[in-house]
């Protein structure tokens, strides 16, 4: 019991509270303190703090950084449950207590109201995290005096190293949790839209026409209701395959609207924007791409001699591109694809992709300098030789 | 190499994708057609006769600096092979590194000079090759003038064919009597 010392209530900067607990007799080792009784116990991040209900003043703590072991006593008929802390030698900084020396190295704490189970389990915890370690590491680092006391060496940076990870743990579950949360609202979500949007067309007349249309267009981008996922379908091709058709299904009017080329990084997005959640990975996404070709689709795959491989409509006339691409250079003399693809308002890399096939039917020359590639109208085939 | 500058330059030699090997097999065609005429029409400008690859890539047939471009060196040896498998060029080194050019080709010369023979009533004389080259009758004939190596080799296809035989007639001097 000698290492406990008078104190108040008062939590000093970095300490928290944690529990407490009415009607907590103490004693010192086997004997009772009679002038301990009756009192609450509050456990702290720091410390274990027991005041008297009848007289405030009366108060004594103990620094948790002395447990050395925990154990419990249950109740019986004559005794009520008592929780034992095993305790190391007093330490020479220890303040002035009601007792200065004891023969004991344990002291007890009796619950005559109950609640030690709870007591328990919280200061086990407490003390399991020995938080008045790690506060003091960082603030007393480079002080020689204070690194006897501090966990120091390979075993100080280990601990360090698991509680770090520890936490990242629990943040990254904290954040999975709502995600899983979502996921499972998902599939409601698209109903109610899906149902908002039927009743909005039933009442078109209150809204307007204008309302309606940028409603509906909102809806439209909360994407595909009922993805297909390599949990519906048995054998992986089978998956691969209706995936592809509901790919092309997906894209035919985004491709209609940017000319009817589309980049597979550009596809990803689009896809999984609208899928929403389900979300296919890169490999999948790519096989299923890889079908389309054999398919009979309106929306294809195809490789450009560069490598490049671009999502298309099948109906996407390849002349009619070259045409159109020639034209344009023609009308600024010379391009180079970022000036194309500003001109068109399409990538760099469909733009450049253009301008090749443009240069491979023999619509464009290029002019290959240190500043880049820029292409010209075929003047080598159209105008004579000299 | 006169300081003349009055060579025509076709559009081509403003037009910087002329500067660029074109990948597309029809325009490399008609671009290294292109660069052909022009080598050869450049060299019969300027009377030229041999070319060194390293002086005439820094001159201004393969370098126009107004636009900023120039033919690679390794690209200027492509079009010269080019040539040389016309029968244009003929490769002095096997570094590639000069060359003769024949803005015609000896078969070419000789035909020229053996329907001139043939119109001036020269057949089956003998007339040295100094007068062919500086006679007054040839006055005003494309191949007046010409190199001395090139009339022999142009006389010799000619012989091949059976249409002359050179005579040595001592002394450097030699003669040809055209059939």
């Amino acid at each position: 019991m000698d290492r406990l010392q008078w104190s108040n209530v008062s939590l000093k900067d970095d300490e928290n509270f944690h529990h407490s607990n009415d009607g907590v007799k103490l004693y010192d080792g086997e004997n009772k303190a009679s002038a301990y009784e009756d009192g609450n116990l509050v456990l702290t991040s720091h410390r274990l703090i027991w005041t008297n209900v009848n007289d405030e003043r009366v108060c004594l703590s103990l620094d948790l950084s002395y447990i050395t072991s925990l154990d419990e006593e249950p109740s019986s008929f004559t005794r009520s449950a008592k929780i034992v802390c095993y305790l190391s030698p007093r330490k020479s900084g220890t303040g002035s207590g009601p007792v200065t020396h004891s023969s004991y190295t344990f002291v007890r704490w009796s619950f005559q109201k109950g609640g030690q189970t709870e007591f328990m389990r919280q200061l086990k915890d407490v003390v399991g995290r020995r938080l008045w370690e790690v506060r003091k590491a960082p603030t007393n680092q480079g002080s020689s005096y204070q690194v006897g006391k501090l966990k120091q060496g390979i075993a100080g940076i280990e601990k360090k190293i698991n509680e770090q990870q520890r936490r990242t743990d629990s943040t990254i579950s904290a954040a999975f949790e709502d995600l899983d949360a979502l996921m499972v609202k998902a599939k409601e979500m698209v109903a109610i839209s899906k149902s908002i949007a039927a009743k909005i067309e039933q009442k078109q007349g209150n809204i307007t026409e204008d309302e309606t249309v940028r409603f509906k267009s909102y809806l439209l981008s909360l994407g595909i209701p009922d993805p297909v996922t390599r949990d519906s379908h048995k054998s992986n091709s089978k998956y691969l395959l209706e995936l592809s058709k509901q790919i092309s299904s997906v894209l035919v009017t985004p491709l209609q609207e940017c000319g009817g080329m589309m980049t597979l990084t550009d596809v990803y997005c689009r896809i999984n924007r609208a899928r929403g959640v389900e979300l296919l990975s890169p490999q999948d996404l790519y096989d299923a791409c890889k079908l389309l070709p054999s398919m009979d689709l309106p929306v294809t795959l195809k490789t450009y001699g560069s490598g490049v491989r671009l999502i298309q409509l099948r109906s996407s006339d390849e002349e009619s591109v070259v045409a159109e691409t020639a034209l344009l250079v023609e009308e600024r003399n010379c391009l180079s694809a970022d000036e194309l693809a500003r001109v068109i308002g399409l990538s760099v890399i469909i733009a450049k992709e253009r301008l090749l096939l443009a240069e491979q039917k023999g619509k464009l020359c290029r002019d290959d300098t240190v500043e880049g590639l820029r292409f010209y109208p075929n003047k080598f085939l159209t105008d004579c030789i000299s | 190499m006169t300081t003349d500058d009055s060579f025509p330059w076709p559009w081509q030699h403003d037009f910087p994708p002329f500067y660029t090997l074109q990948p597309n097999a029809d325009t490399r065609r008609k671009q290294e057609e292109a660069w052909c005429t022009l080598i050869l029409s450049y060299c019969k400008h300027y009377k030229t006769h041999q070319l060194d690859v390293a002086e005439i890539s820094a001159g201004p047939l393969f370098n126009n600096k107004s636009i900023q471009r120039k033919l690679a060196t390794e690209h200027i040896v492509g079009i010269l092979n080019v040539l040389s498998k016309k029968g244009h060029v003929e490769w002095l080194d096997t570094n590639k590194k000069s060359c003769i050019i024949m803005w015609r080709t000896p078969e070419e010369w000789g035909k020229l000079i053996y329907d001139w023979a043939k119109s001036f009533g020269l057949m089956n004389t003998v007339c040295t090759l100094y007068e062919l080259t500086n006679g007054e009758d040839s006055a005003g004939q494309e191949f007046h003038g010409i190199e001395n190596w090139l009339l022999v080799r142009a006389l010799k296809t000619l012989q091949s064919s059976g249409k002359a035989e050179l005579i040595s007639l001592g002394e450097a001097n030699d003669g040809v009597k055209f059939f």
